[in-house]
């Protein structure tokens, strides 16, 4: 029993860093803009096509092929942002949850004419990893340590670069930070951009270790919705945290009882955190 | 009695009854009803969604939850208890508007962007559970035998007689929705919409008349729910539960006017008009999300208001029209 308890938790926390990453892109988008990016799952689909499309026709290794769709994913976002979201950024919620849902129709229209939906399987492995006492696949390892690298790398890009704290001082108080001559316009699109590029890179990677399909990204999303409320909305920390708790619910709770149970648990959880603690675990941005 | 004979009132009934009785003189009467019932179900729906979004500005976005659970109830007693589907359909609203005060009490509470994900979370958490119910038939989800439809004298009088329920029912929204829109209930909604806080300084008791609404907007889908499952003759979960169908009667009612009487009726018909028409065309047929989709950005874009919104802050002559 302890030994499956631990590889079963082991397991969760991998692929809970990869959600993690994906609902990073999501309440980052959402901390700066107050934007609830309902495209979000077909982005992650079409990280996922991205690599596996590199990987079939160009035989690219999928990792290197990552680093490809994230900056594809980048100027994807900052289209997208220019077309569906600047001009809705101050109108009512509403607005740009349709605005951008009608990007995920878009999306899902195109992908499912050329890819229909059926599912395709990215032939890639790089052998299991075996210490005994645990097991796991080798791709599913490194995917989670390119995303936990990812992680990293935003941090330093937040805290550490100009057009970062740019971003974050935007996500504080956009009219302040325009008096203090920071093109706020520029800089939204950029953080626009780089949600976007989160989600395609997670999908990339979950691509590396699951079947994927066209739809795929929806479930995704709505596991990104879960984990950005439990982390707290806008805040990329809580989003990590967030993470590793919806992998460790879908590595445990299967042990004790039917697989079909898991998302029930994570949905009124996410009901419940809405209710009682809107603000999240690690609290939201202020 | 006077309110009853305004053309505010009288335009979106005579829109939805001429709708109805169209298969009686169309020569293929079948598929004329059959797209006649999936139009004026359109309009049925979005006028009730309509009560809480357009009206409340509550972003409800998994609205359809409440179709489910409707239909799932009634299905439930029509197949496990040979009630009949008149009571049956009225049980599914009933249940409807219970387990809508139920969480309204909780989620109403929430604002904006928040209200909006707990109801995508509520659709998925109820989707999920029906999934895991054996009695509910799990994820295989309901059937009903054809025989049942024994009992309405066959399948064809069964059809005719829910496409009648459903005719009554999208007037019954109507007036509602205008009756709701013209009394002192309605403003203060509206007064929720345009600023909560001050709504309630202003005396609106805004956490019962945003109960009510809520209530209100989700009786109609549960009753619709059954009939349009009855119809199917089967129920399951993925079709209860789509999220994907309560964002086309959000669509349906950007498009045609959020907050009017007349709106969602209007973009009821358009949307499901121009869906067919894309459905049936060669070069469209692959694409008809993606023109949705552009159709969806284009509104939200450039005519917020939809087009009886528009119209109406264009003339006032129709404004004193259309409501």
């Amino acid at each position: 029993m302890g030994d499956v308890l631990f590889t079963s938790a082991i397991d969760g926390l991998l692929i809970g860093v990869i959600y993690g990453l994906a609902a990073m892109g999501l309440t980052l988008i959402f901390g700066v803009m107050d934007v609830i990016n309902l495209a979000h799952g077909p982005l992650i689909a079409l990280g996922m096509f991205g690599v596996y499309l590199l990987f079939t026709l160009m035989g690219l290794n999928p990792f290197v092929a990552v680093i490809i769709v994230a900056a594809i994913g980048l100027l994807l976002g900052v289209l997208i942002y220019f077309i569906a979201v600047s001009r809705v950024i101050d109108a009512p919620p509403l607005s740009s949850l349709l605005s951008t849902f009608s990007v995920n129709m878009i999306i899902i229209g195109i992908g499912t004419a050329m890819l229909s939906t059926s599912s395709y399987n990215v032939d890639y492995s790089l052998g299991t990893l075996d210490l005994g006492f645990f097991r796991a696949p080798g791709s599913r390892i490194a995917a989670s340590l390119v995303a936990l690298l990812t992680t990293v790398l935003l941090y330093f890009f937040l805290y550490r670069t100009r057009p970062g704290k740019y971003i974050r001082a935007v996500a504080n108080n956009r009219i302040s930070a325009e008096l203090m001559g920071i093109p706020s316009t520029r800089i939204l699109a950029l953080a626009f951009g780089i949600g976007v590029m989160l989600a395609t890179v997670a999908g990339g990677l979950i691509a590396t270790i699951l079947p994927i399909n066209i739809l795929a990204g929806g479930s995704y999303e709505l596991k990104s919705f879960v984990i950005v409320v439990l982390g707290g909305l806008g805040n990329p920390l809580g989003a990590l945290l967030g993470g590793l708790i919806l992998g460790l619910i879908e590595g445990l709770v299967p042990v004790f009882m039917k697989t079909t149970w898991v998302p029930v648990i994570e949905y009124v959880l996410f009901v419940l955190i809405l209710l009682v603690r809107p603000q999240g675990i690690l609290g939201a941005k202020e | 009695m006077k309110r009853l004979f305004k053309p505010g009132l009288l335009i979106p009934i005579a829109i939805i009854v001429a709708l109805a009785i169209w298969p009686l003189f169309s020569g293929n009467s079948a598929s004329a009803r059959e797209a006649m019932f999936t139009l004026i179900m359109s309009m049925a729906l979005a006028s009730s969604l309509n009560i809480i979004l357009g009206y409340t500005g509550y972003v409800s976005f998994g609205h359809i939850v409440f179709f489910g659970i409707g239909g799932y109830a009634g299905f439930w007693v029509i197949t496990h208890l040979g009630w009949h589907i008149l009571p049956a359909a009225l049980l599914g609203g009933l249940v409807a508007a219970i387990i809508a005060w139920l969480l309204g009490l909780a989620v109403l509470r929430l604002r904006g962007a928040y209200f909006a994900l707990a109801t995508i979370g509520i659709l998925e958490a109820m989707k999920a559970l029906v999934i895991n119910l054996d009695f509910l038939g799990g994820p295989v989800g309901l059937e009903m035998h054809f025989s049942e439809y024994k009992r309405y004298g066959g399948p064809m009088e069964s059809l005719w007689m829910v496409y009648w329920s459903m005719a009554f029912l999208a007037i019954l929204v109507i007036v509602v929705s205008y009756f709701i829109k013209t009394s002192k209930f309605g403003l203060g909604l509206m007064a929720i919409r345009e600023d909560e806080d001050a709504a309630e300084v202003m005396g609106v008791i805004t956490p019962r008349a945003k109960t009510w609404a809520y209530v209100l907007s989700a009786v109609f889908p549960g009753i619709i729910g059954v009939l349009f499952f009855f119809k199917n003759g089967n129920i399951e979960p993925g079709d209860a539960f789509r999220l994907h169908f309560s964002i086309e009667w959000i669509v349906m009612l950007m498009l045609g006017g959020a907050g009017t009487v007349l709106g969602p009726v209007l973009g009821g018909g358009i949307y499901q008009w121009l869906r067919k028409t894309l459905l049936t065309s060669p070069i469209f047929k692959d694409y008809q999300l993606v023109v949705a989709g552009v159709m969806l950005l284009i509104i939200v874009l450039f005519v917020p208001t939809g087009i009886i919104g528009w119209v109406r802050t264009r003339s006032a002559k129709l404004r004193r029209i259309f409501e």
